[in-house]
């Protein structure tokens, strides 16, 4: 597997792959979810820094994520953005969904 | 140099990749710039993903994907024979989509029309969907 996951105190952090697709968002998806209800995990971080491709199945992923995060008090972060992460971002409209943090 | 290809493969979310990985290097003869290449393959993506997701359900069918280059316009068909658009012009609108359970944004081909210059798309119902996409690429020296 491509991307790995971190946890710590209540927050995951997921180093999303180089290729965020359909594909991909689907095994991110299970797995991110599974660890997000195991651990009660309130902030959710995905790190964008090794990301040189998005499409619309990875906006999917973060708003599903947002919205179910959402639900129990928690909240997604993306950060490290590259400018054409920042670009799929800005046409989706995922900065009113999802608070972006430069590191 | 003008240049075409056809390749056939299998419906299913790994070739998203494959369809993305031959498209840029079909394209590298015309010197496209990186930008250029990531608005491509960006295309390609979802168009595959939609044969992949809308036209099979995920249930096993072949994508065609056609490209050609004549005097720098790379034109690209993505065509599917599965279960077909009953209303393109709603399937178009962005965020509008049929599988919300599925976490599908709508943005599928809305990306399409912001990555590439012309985009049209045919359809029958129970017989298939063709996407057909151009975009001029640039003379980089």
């Amino acid at each position: 597997m491509e991307y790995k996951f971190e946890i710590k105190e209540g927050m995951l952090k997921v180093s999303v792959p180089k290729e965020l697709d359909h594909h991909v968002s689907n095994q991110l998806r299970e797995e991110a979810d599974l660890l997000i209800d195991a651990y009660h995990v309130k902030k959710l971080v995905f790190d964008f820094a090794d990301t040189e491709f998005m499409d619309s199945s990875g906006i999917g992923v973060l708003i599903g994520r947002s919205r179910n995060m959402g639900f129990e008090g928690g909240k997604v972060i993306a950060t490290n953005l590259s400018p054409r992460v920042k670009q799929i971002f800005r046409l989706s409209g995922l900065y009113q969904m999802i608070s972006v943090e430069e590191e | 140099m003008d240049n075409k290809m056809k390749v056939t493969f299998d419906g299913i979310s790994e070739n998203e990749r494959l369809a993305r990985m031959m498209v840029a290097a079909f394209m590298v003869g015309a010197n496209p710039t990186v930008e250029e290449l990531t608005d491509v393959k960006t295309a390609v993506s979802e168009a595959v993903t939609n044969a992949v997701i809308h036209g099979y359900e995920n249930a096993p069918g072949e994508v065609t994907m056609s490209l050609a280059m004549e005097e720098n316009l790379l034109t690209v068909v993505v065509e599917d024979f599965g279960k077909g658009i009953e209303d393109i012009h709603k399937a178009r609108e962005p965020f509008f989509t049929t599988r919300p359970e599925l976490e599908r944004s709508g943005l599928g081909f809305a990306f399409m029309d912001t990555f590439m210059d012309e985009v049209e798309v045919s359809s029958v119902p129970g017989q298939g969907t063709t996407v057909t996409m151009k975009k001029k690429i640039k003379e980089t020296s």
